[in-house]
């Protein structure tokens, strides 16, 4: 079953004051998220991220194109309460404490009086913030207001969560409760919709993932055959044998790896059996060959069509 | 109606949480002061004066506060992005901007209600008890709050389309103009050039008439009122506000939350 549905979806914004020109910040995304899936949504700052959220939220409203959640169009009265959503770094109402504030959100789904106690509880403990309950928003730290928000986008049990940069502001202990969290969500048959730039993120916990670039589609597909497209190169770690010399070239293109002498090289497929030729006669023992395996990182930066420099993803 | 009422039920623990009911002390100290000095004066004008006073101060009270929480009702959620949270939960956009305005007009009902009793009290210390005519007080307080429910959706709809600070200066703008609609009417009745004369009457009758309500006078002559005249400034109120409140919703509802 397909849970999320954007058919040539595509939003402009008008820039300028006096004579106000429009800029497309989405152009014509087409995905298909299946029920179940985590789903990362890759792309840099700017790249149309937030925008395709808010759209599937109806915060925004498409310039052209349309899209379906759980079968019925966005906007459809019966669907903002199987869906659940924490904005990018969010802002609450911080007169509250933490259990008020999931509660006004537990009754504006509809989660009934005698049961949302509960449900605000659980949601609490799930992300750790259980023994902060009570306390006020406006004390709580930056990576107790992510869970806060976390909280509140499961609170009322949704069958489609929606989650834009989950992962900000949270400390790599807090990260890695999110991502348990996410598969837990996963496993009770919640769809889960989470944009990013941290790719060691996505490449974790997602089923698929879509590249998105300048508001442009790059590239959508599994995790596993997106990474399992082979890379035609070895991963050589090799070991000079004591008391032979080796020649420059060598000591220079490999990387030590270890105090008695290990090195790893990478070397090119078409390479490879001369490359080993060369180790045995010239005096070297082979420890392992390994071909290598495209990460996500380089899949991003080849689908975005751009090389990555400092900042651009994590 | 559930996510209106959980609107307005947060929005007036917002008000009360920002401390708003402290103006109530400001305004009973006010209150005893002005009821210890008139009693200074002849018995003749000391009732009269309190009445006008207490009143004003009532008015500018109520309207400080529905200007300065209304302007923020709608942009101060938009600014800090919580409505972004808020409406990807069940709220259609109509329901959050009434559950907006009946959270402050509960606000200002509290607020406005102690500040009457303070009122009461004072003026009882200075009567010595009661006045047969004072009914005509009940009138004003009534009046005053359909002020206020009015200047609220006059903030209200400012505060969908500009700032908050912007939305302050046209609803208080609108509030004191709307005082001298009856002064604009007489004149485009008075007037024989004939666009001054269409200026004046379509203003007047299109801008909030704010001076109708005004019974401060009459209330500290114990004048009473005609039953009728009442009833007329309630449907005046109600049909104005809901307007105000339908074009809320119509700007808010054809927004991009960016």
């Amino acid at each position: 079953m397909t849970a999320i549905e954007c058919t040539a979806l595509s939003k402009d914004f008008p820039v300028g004051f006096w004579r106000p020109r429009p800029r497309r910040a989405l152009d014509k995304l087409s995905l298909q998220v299946e029920a179940g899936e985590i789903f990362g949504f890759l792309g840099h700052n700017g790249a149309g991220k937030t925008t395709t959220l808010k759209l599937l939220l109806r915060l925004v409203y498409p310039t052209s194109g349309s899209a379906r959640i759980l079968n019925l169009p966005i906007g459809d009265p019966r669907l903002a309460a199987q869906i659940g959503y924490l904005p990018e770094t969010p802002y609450f109402y911080d007169y509250l404490t933490c259990r008020e504030l999931l509660s006004y959100y537990a009754e504006l789904s509809g989660v009934p009086a005698a049961t949302r106690p509960a449900a605000v509880l659980s949601a609490l403990r799930r992300l750790g913030m259980e023994p902060h309950a009570d306390l006020s928003l406006r004390k709580c730290s930056k990576g107790m207001l992510q869970r806060v928000g976390l909280a509140q986008a499961i609170v009322h049990q949704p069958r489609v969560i929606f989650l834009d940069e989950p992962m900000s502001g949270l400390d790599p202990l807090g990260r890695r409760e999110v991502r348990d969290l996410m598969l837990q969500l996963k496993a009770e048959g919640a769809t889960i919709f989470f944009s990013t730039h941290i790719l060691s993120d996505a490449e974790q916990i997602c089923d698929r993932v879509a590249i998105l670039h300048r508001g442009r589609l790059r590239g959508m597909g599994r995790l596993d055959e997106l990474l399992a497209e082979p890379r035609p190169e070895f991963e050589v770690i090799w070991a000079p044998l004591p008391g032979r010399a080796q020649p420059d070239a060598w000591a220079q293109s490999a990387q030590l790896l270890s105090q008695n002498g290990q090195r790893r090289s990478v070397v090119a497929a078409t390479e490879l059996w001369n490359w080993l030729d060369a180790l045995r006669t010239q005096g070297g023992s082979l420890l392992s060959v390994t071909p290598l395996r495209r990460s996500l990182e380089e899949v991003y930066f080849q689908e975005a069509g751009t090389t990555p420099t400092p900042g651009d993803v994590a | 109606m559930n996510p209106i009422r959980a609107v307005a039920r947060n929005t007036f623990r917002e008000a009360i949480r920002d401390r708003i009911l402290f103006s109530l002390l400001f305004f009973a100290v006010a209150m005893a002061g002005a009821a210890i000095l008139f009693t200074q004066m002849s018995f003749a004008i000391d009732a009269e004066a309190l009445i006008n006073f207490g009143l004003a101060a009532l008015t500018l009270f109520g309207v400080i506060i529905a200007v300065f929480l209304g302007n923020q009702l709608v942009a101060k959620e938009m600014e800090r992005r919580t409505l972004y949270t808020l409406l990807a939960h069940p709220v259609r956009r109509w329901q959050f901007v009434l559950g907006k305005y009946a959270g402050l007009l509960l606000t200002l009902l509290v607020n406005c209600g102690l500040m009457a009793l303070a009122f009461l009290l004072a003026l009882s210390y200075v009567l010595h008890g009661t006045h047969p005519g004072e009914s005509i007080i009940a009138v004003a307080f009534l009046f005053i709050f359909l002020q206020l429910a009015l200047v609220t959706a006059l903030a209200l709809v400012f505060s969908c389309f500009s700032s908050p600070v912007l939305a302050a200066v046209f609803s208080l703008a609108l509030f004191l103009v709307g005082n001298f609609t009856g002064d604009l009417r007489a004149m485009g009745r008075v007037t024989t050039h004939l666009p001054a004369k269409l200026l004046a009457l379509g203003c007047s009758y299109l801008l909030p008439n704010f001076s109708d309500l005004n019974v401060v006078t009459a209330a500290s002559h114990f004048q009473p009122v005609r039953a009728d005249w009442v009833l007329f400034n309630i449907g005046y109120v109600v049909f104005y506000a809901a307007a105000l409140l339908l074009a809320a919703c119509a700007l808010l509802a054809a927004r991009d939350l960016k």
